[in-house]
């Protein structure tokens, strides 16, 4: 794993990983956990920008209250990353910027 | 009448409460639904539990794993339940709609259950906007998830037991501290000392939270005191490179790949409050909390709350009210109930557990930086609104939460407010010098997160196909 990832593993069970892409990089992760739990540790430290100044922004609270880790998963913008599980062949990209990218939702 | 298949009780949210409620409600032949927003249940306490990647029982603590206990009581109980569901209206005619896999169905109830838990209380600071910056939970969460914890250097910041125990469980693990910062007021300490007394029922507590500030004593971390207030700053990048302890005159900068920050928690009353349920403001724990009847029930008389969505109470406390207010909701659909020295057993326990409460709601009340930030500090993180900019709104003649919407969008962005909501309450107050319930909250409105289309649709070919 990336050595400047913002998180690091401690202890890991052999069993039930799952490869995903990452911005165009292929990662394991626990199976069970989030995305947001997989990015953390990949490097990247900014999960999407935001609309109105471009911020970049990062997983904020896991637990499905801030919004702050709305990234695009398999091809679906404002996804809540920390509230996907992880899946085999998944593709995560970070959501940049303008909200005209959530025409997807209402 | 439709086909939509009808249960007598719906729970929303499978943690302590809702795991309790579930296996009481079961037991008493009760037809269950339990819809849970996370991939396990569990809550965000008993996150994880049963699968956890964490082999060492240390690391979390023996708390952790009492939940344990709930989850096989929920796996042996009868009834259905759905994980990743997400519920985003409660229609007038006791039907709810819920989307669970990119799906949308509707089910009826008799009986409907929120425990739908706490969240933390946002607590916004200069800079707490920036990636590296998380809440004290959210590393908690990596950890029972994902066994994941924090590269250094690591500043934790705020209070609460939440902020000592991911501490000593981060210790555990094997991580370095860089720095603890409590921002606890002097006055707290004065303020709260008349309710030790009463405290002392719940000595347990007490004893935990000692043991707690020796084991960070023993690993040495540099633990500041009293800090007034912390500010976040960026690299070139964007990212956290640093924090900026406030202590009286002093400052103190200290570099940081990470800052967990943490003020406790607040019910999680977004669901209640869009099915329109009456709320009050308690000052004490500020926050609002549903106004509930002893029995549990809200405003609206087939809607029941409990654990920490009713007010913060903890663990203990909302496994004991899962299951008295789902035996009140089985007496009420006319089954028999749990035998009365059980329950008065359990009402007992109750008062114990909470007895504590008033020591530490009084402790551990944040200090005034947080509840009404300076002005150049964000609120409102979706819209990127500014504290001065909510004050300033006061003048432009914005008197509530909702005119603000109109005004700037605060509230407006994906999360609806709840990361700004008691912020903006509190800072309109202040401005207008009035008391924070007579400026109120936002009205919430349905659906409580966004939907995909096809989330919609589903739901259209659902109910046409049924009714
Ligand atoms: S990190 Fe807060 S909603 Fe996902």
């Amino acid at each position: 794993m990336a050595v400047d990832s913002s998180y690091k593993r401690v202890s890991h069970q052999p069993a039930g990983t799952v490869q995903l892409m990452v911005e165009g990089q292929m990662i394991e992760a626990i199976a069970g956990e989030s995305v947001a739990a997989a990015v953390l540790q990949t490097g990247i430290r900014q999960t999407r920008t935001t609309p109105v100044s471009e911020a970049g922004r990062a997983p904020y609270c896991m637990m499905g209250v801030c919004f702050e880790c709305l990234m695009e998963i398999d091809g679906v913008p404002n996804t809540q990353a920390c509230m996907t599980e992880v899946r085999e062949g998944m593709v995560v990209n970070i959501q940049r910027g303008s909200r005209s990218v959530s025409g997807e939702s209402v | 009448m439709s086909a939509i298949e009808r249960f007598d009780l719906v729970i929303v949210g499978a943690g302590p409460a809702g795991m309790a409620a579930a296996d009481t409600a079961s037991q008493q032949g009760l037809k269950v639904l339990m819809l849970d927003e996370q991939i396990r249940p569990g809550g965000q306490i008993y996150r994880s539990i049963g699968h956890t990647p964490i082999q060492d029982r240390s690391v979390l603590g023996p708390d952790y794993y009492a939940g344990e206990k709930l989850l096989a009581g929920l796996n042996q109980a009868s009834l259905e339940r759905l994980q990743g569901a997400t519920v985003w209206e409660v229609r007038e005619d006791n039907t709810l709609c819920f989307s669970v896999g990119g799906e949308s169905r509707r089910v009826g109830f008799d009986k409907l259950l929120l425990a739908t838990g706490a969240q933390e209380r946002p607590a916004p600071f200069p800079g707490w906007t920036l990636p590296g910056v998380m809440t004290c939970g959210a590393a908690q969460i990596l950890l029972k998830t994902s066994s994941m914890v924090p590269n250094g250097p690591l500043v934790i910041a705020g209070s609460g037991p939440l902020f000592l125990l991911i501490a000593c469980q981060l210790l555990r693990a094997g991580v370095e501290i860089e720095a603890l910062i409590e921002t606890i007021p002097r006055a707290n300490y004065r303020v709260a000392l008349p309710e030790l007394a009463g405290a002392l029922r719940g000595w347990r507590y007490l004893i935990k939270g000692a043991k707690m500030l020796a084991e960070i004593r023993r690993y040495k971390v540099p633990f500041y005191k009293g800090v007034d207030q912390i500010r976040a700053e960026a690299d070139s990048e964007g990212n956290l490179s640093e924090v900026i302890v406030q202590h009286g005159q002093e400052q103190q900068r200290i570099p940081c790949r990470t800052l967990l920050s943490h003020q406790g928690v607040i019910p999680n009353t977004q669901l209640g409050r869009a099915i329109g349920l009456e709320h009050s403001w308690d000052e004490v724990q500020l926050c609002w909390k549903p106004v509930l009847s002893e029995q549990g029930v809200s405003s609206h008389p087939d809607i029941l709350v409990a654990g920490d969505s009713a007010g913060i109470g903890g663990a203990v406390v909302a496994e004991i009210q899962g299951q008295l207010v789902a035996d009140a909701a089985a007496r009420s659909l006319g089954k028999a109930g749990m035998p009365e020295p059980q329950r008065a057993g359990l009402k007992q326990q109750l008062s114990q557990q909470l007895a504590i409460r008033p020591f530490l709601d009084k402790l551990y009340r944040p200090a005034e930086a947080f509840i009404r930030p300076v002005d150049e500090t964000v609120v409102c993180r979706c819209e990127e609104i500014t504290a001065g900019e909510i004050r300033g709104l006061v003048e432009l003649g914005c008197s509530g939460p909702n005119q603000t919407k109109a005004f700037c969008r605060s509230g407006m962005g994906a999360c609806q407010g709840r990361q700004c909501g008691t912020t903006v309450s509190a800072l309109l107050a202040e401005v207008q010098e009035k008391p924070i319930p007579d400026v109120g909250y936002y009205n919430i409105r349905m659906p409580i997160k966004p939907l995909t289309l096809g989330e919609l649709a589903s739901l259209n070919s659902y109910t046409e196909q049924r009714d």
